[in-house]
């Protein structure tokens, strides 16, 4: 393990003095003084430097590995991206500036707005939400909002158990109750089955498209027709939006609210908890409840606006994570539409040449064919009490990202991979190779091999069940 | 798989005991296995009225967050509070100190509507 910096410290190396030339305390109050020494750490500048490479040489990322973690979209983003990103004309500006001299800023905020309802089929886009459950938050309390104003008492979301985690609990921080619809074996839904669950206290449902079991939802026409007779809406979960660019529109197929997870579809490196954005887009109807400020053209000028009585309101500071709006507007213009069109039929290419190769060597519950993911379920190959847990950790000793595992739940053992569109056939060809063999041969003749993983990395296998239990929170 | 004859169980891997017009409730040996390791239980207010198939508690363990329907309509009326401070026990002894609550059920029928060991048994 690395140590930490307190930990390096020692009195007798030389270190940077930091002591300023103002005399800040003469402006401090005698009572607010602090007398102690502040306890810095004193490291030579080279063991300093040594420090902060070890510790990146040791990050997982796409740039190092390939990282097949499935429902994630972990794709390579171009750098050229980030570059824009840090602008000096748009990375120096504050978000307290007068609309006049971020012009810039709002302009592609607006054209985002544009390319983004151009891309989805629907009317308006708030680029405001963090993530992907932020969005999801904003897009049901949007729902609420508009329940309200027609003064229809609507309590409940139905959520079928092929949708993302997220979703039920998005719905039941947004105060609704939770409807689950257990889906079919390729995670489909079934009109018949809809039917039985509808009620009049309905508000929506949330549909994950392509569903986590990697397949295309076949009845939307239908499950659109039954929830709107209904009276309820139709809400898309947009995560997995990599695998229909330029192919379906949400809005066309009669969804009402979505959201888009910009990091992964649009060129921002996440996993490491952010900085991302979750765009909910409405249909028109919906429109004033947007969250506020929205950005509007007015002549040559683009201004923003306030005055929005029937907002559910304002959910992120200021006017969200702007450098992600920037990187994928960068990404977007670049590609163009022929551009992302291509960008998701090769990631259903790619994900389809990999299902092809584990066909007839490990189980695949949804079949044939899939969107841009599929979930393997190699739980009757398994012997010596292997487990699909012990088969991710010997992953990571082959120096590969492990894919998801466990999820969804609907599938036992599950394993469930997304290679994305910008992995080469060698990279895929290799990965299947190592997974076919960990699987059918060294769960039978190496299974403490895989118990034992992982060994080549900097912590070894971690006590889940005692860090749950009794977590240790603070460095002693 | 422990599935003692003496209990009633519903389809969603919960089982119940009853005695007069109480029900003892927790899950099964095969839910526990399946959901592996728990880290921790919530468990309802005592007092609560609850409809039978409404998710009242939630089990967590290393692998999900898990809801646990009461089988029966009625009122909760004691809670084991054990545990809450040792959710291990549930993985132990899903029977007996791991159950969850109780609860005073309103309809006989409800109950007559619960699997047998046998029914039970086939299901998983």
């Amino acid at each position: 393990m690395e140590k930490l910096l307190n930990e390096l410290s020692s009195d007798c190396k030389a270190a940077y003095d930091l002591e300023s030339d103002i005399e800040i305390k003469a402006q401090i109050p005698e009572n607010l003084k602090r007398n102690l020494s502040l306890d810095l750490p004193s490291i030579a500048e080279s063991d300093l430097l040594r420090h902060f490479t070890s510790l990146s040489r040791k990050n997982y990322a796409v740039s190092t590995t390939f990282y097949p973690l499935g429902s994630c979209t972990m794709k390579y983003n171009p750098l050229v991206n980030e570059r824009i990103a840090k602008f000096d004309n748009f990375n120096k500006l504050h978000p307290c500036q007068d609309e006049e001299t971020i012009q810039g800023v709002l302009e592609v905020m607006y054209k985002l707005e544009k390319d983004l309802c151009e891309i989805s089929g629907m009317d308006c886009f708030s680029l405001q939400q963090a993530a992907g459950a932020q969005g999801e938050f904003a897009g049901l309390l949007i729902i609420a909002k508009y329940f309200k104003s027609i003064k229809q008492k609507r309590t409940k979301i139905i959520v079928p158990d092929s949708a993302h985690g997220t979703n039920p609990a998005s719905a039941a921080f947004a105060g609704f109750d939770i409807v689950s619809l257990k889906s079919e074996s390729d995670g489909s839904i079934s009109p018949a089955k809809l039917k039985e669950v509808l009620t009049p206290e309905i508000a929506a449902i949330m549909l994950t498209v392509p569903n986590t079991l990697g397949t295309f939802e076949r009845n939307i026409p239908e499950i659109s027709k039954i929830i709107h007779e209904n009276g309820s809406l139709l809400y898309y979960d947009g995560a997995n939006l990599n695998a229909v660019m330029g192919v379906v529109r949400p809005g066309d197929m009669g969804f009402d609210v979505m959201h888009i997870n910009l990091h992964k579809t649009f060129s921002t490196p996440h996993g490491g908890g952010g900085p991302g954005a979750g765009p909910v887009g409405v249909k028109a109807f919906l429109e004033p409840f947007l969250p506020f400020p929205r950005v509007e053209s007015k002549g040559p000028k683009f201004v923003l606006n306030y005055e929005k009585p029937e907002s559910i309101g304002k959910l992120k500071s200021f006017f969200g994570n702007f450098p992600v709006m920037l990187k994928a507007y960068a990404y977007i213009k670049s590609l163009g539409a022929k551009g992302l069109k291509n960008v998701s039929e090769q990631a259903v290419l790619n994900a389809n040449y990999m299902l092809a190769r584990f066909k007839d060597k490990i189980n695949i519950p949804a079949g044939n064919r899939c969107m841009h993911e599929f979930v393997l379920s190699p739980k009757a190959l398994f012997k010596n009490g292997v487990r699909t847990l012990d088969v991710a950790k010997r992953l990571l000793d082959c120096g590969y990202y492990a894919p998801t595992v466990y999820f969804p739940l609907i599938v036992e053992e599950s394993i469930m991979i997304e290679p994305t569109e910008t992995e080469s056939k060698e990279t895929l060809d290799a990965f299947v190779d190592t997974l076919v063999k960990i699987i059918r041969e060294e769960t039978s003749l190496e299974p403490q091999k895989l118990k034992d993983a992982p060994v080549n990395t900097p912590v070894g296998r971690l006590n889940e069940v005692e860090a749950a239990r009794k977590p240790i929170l603070k460095w002693e | 798989m422990n599935v003692p004859g003496d209990l009633k169980y519903a389809k969603t891997h919960e089982w119940t005991r009853i005695s007069g017009n109480k029900a003892k409730v927790g899950i099964t040996d095969f839910a526990q296995h399946e959901i592996t390791d728990i880290v921790h239980v919530e468990l309802p207010e005592i007092g609560k009225q609850v409809r039978r198939e409404q998710p009242v508690a939630v089990i967590e363990s290393v692998k999900s967050a898990f809801d646990i329907y009461t089988p029966l309509s009625g009122k909760i009326v004691e809670v084991n509070d054990i545990v809450l401070s040792t959710p291990e026990i549930v993985n132990k002894s899903p029977y007996e100190e791991g159950y969850l609550f109780t609860v005073e059920f309103e309809n006989e029928k409800e109950v007559e509507n619960l699997l047998s060991a046998d029914d039970y048994k086939k299901l998983v």
